[in-house]
């Protein structure tokens, strides 16, 4: 049986550790509040765009534009969002897990695809198992703004242009609620999956023409999609790590209850012994 | 005069809504006047101001970069990568970085971007002239 200070030295311990927790998960919270403000205020401009875009390719059946075809499949782009930092339960594995599943299911060889990576735990997961991602951004502020992503997003939707790759497909953590995140897989190019939202699509003029105008508009479109994904995982990551610090400072109170029962059991039976003993010396006595 | 709605959209958030007479922005094929009751229009934009005048008298005046106008009857939406009203522009960091894009533009490296050092500086020099307010 472990002494008495043993115990007391490991309730401290486990004590301070739930201080750490129960902190890192205050802050999460906060931090998750104005996660879900930017998210929704990115909803204005996402929907927005959609709706011109939609009805622009929907409106013109004859314009063309490179990102609305779908051209033979010979590379595919996974661009993967994930943190920078752990401590958030199952985030980031679940994330990293269904992307690296499909990589193996799809694909022979790795001239097959190319890996994007945004957050540092993607990016050291992918080197660790031999692939280097094309291109990758770690430390992003917790609030990421459009400035920040641009130059990546930029490069990502250029790529395709560029025939890196025919295909680019994103995997992010979906914000649900804050005890619930699904991992959702978009296939962002090309744009074949545009849907007419229902409302009604207005004929436009186009200045100078329809051409030119998604020539603007499709690049712009591509990266708000991305940018959207972000600022959603940006806001699962904070719920996760809100959740697993609450269940961390749990089980710390759970551990501490315990330790405590031992302890004082302990001293009790420390307690007894010594009564025991002097009873037993003072009988020795008569 | 007949006003209708005008807003301006970024990825940031909503910059500007509100009423008024004539919308006057610079679209890639010219400078563009929208009144109320336009035919429902769709044109891309140039780096530069976008001015709200109602009443004969500029009442708004924004730094636009990019991004596109969208025309309805009844209203105006602008959504750009980014968009700044003339009174919220620090002029002393919008000065810095037109410096900053020049230099790179002199330095005349290699490894320079030109196409983007010179939309850096494209859009330092409409931030600056904006927040000025000379035209």
């Amino acid at each position: 049986m472990a002494s008495l200070r043993d115990i007391q030295t490991r309730i401290t311990s486990t004590k301070k550790t739930s201080q750490i927790t129960k902190a890192m998960q205050m802050v999460s919270a906060s931090k998750l509040n104005r996660a879900e403000m930017n998210a929704k205020s990115f909803v204005p401009y996402m929907n927005k765009i959609q709706e011109v875009v939609t009805s622009i390719a929907l409106g013109s059946k004859d314009v063309k534009h490179p990102m609305l075809v779908s051209r033979p499949v010979k590379k595919t782009g996974y661009l993967v969002i994930t943190s920078d930092r752990g401590l958030a339960g199952a985030y980031n594995s679940s994330i990293l897990r269904s992307v690296y599943k499909r990589i193996q299911e799809q694909h022979t060889s790795q001239d097959e695809y190319v890996v994007i990576a945004i957050g540092r735990v993607g990016r050291d997961f992918f080197r660790i198992r031999g692939i280097e991602a094309i291109e990758s951004i770690t430390g992003l502020p917790d609030q990421p703004s459009f400035a920040d992503v641009k130059e990546i997003v930029r490069k990502t939707v250029d790529l395709f242009s560029e025939g890196m790759y025919d295909e680019l497909y994103m995997y992010y953590s979906h914000f649900v609620n804050a005890i619930q995140q699904d991992v959702t897989v978009k296939k962002v190019l090309p744009l074949t999956e545009l849907e007419s939202s229902g409302a009604s699509l207005s004929s436009y003029e186009f200045e100078p023409s329809a051409e030119e105008i998604l020539e603007v508009l499709l690049p712009q479109y591509a990266e708000s999609l991305i940018y959207g994904a972000l600022l959603d995982g940006k806001a699962s990551e904070h719920a996760a790590r809100m959740t697993a610090m609450q269940n961390a400072t749990d089980n710390a109170k759970e551990l501490i209850r315990n330790l405590t029962l031992q302890y004082n059991r302990a001293r009790q039976a420390a307690i007894t012994q010594e009564i025991t003993e002097i009873v037993g010396g003072a009988a020795a006595l008569e | 005069m007949k006003t209708f709605n005008v807003n301006i959209v970024t990825p940031d958030g909503l910059v500007l809504d509100t009423n008024t007479e004539l919308v006057s922005a610079k679209a890639q094929s010219g400078e563009l006047g929208i009144m109320a009751g336009h035919v429902p229009t769709v044109a891309p934009l140039q780096i530069g101001a976008v001015r709200l005048i109602t009443g004969g008298k500029q009442t708004e005046l924004i730094a636009v970069s990019g991004g596109f106008l969208e025309v309805r009857p009844d209203q105006v939406t602008i959504l750009a990568q980014a968009a700044e009203k003339a009174e919220s522009i620090d002029l002393a960091r919008a000065e810095e970085a037109q410096r900053r894009a020049e230099q790179r533009l002199q330095d005349k490296k290699d490894d320079v971007d030109f196409k983007r050092a010179e939309l850096a500086l494209k859009r330092a020099i409409n931030r600056v002239n904006v927040s000025r307010g000379n035209l």
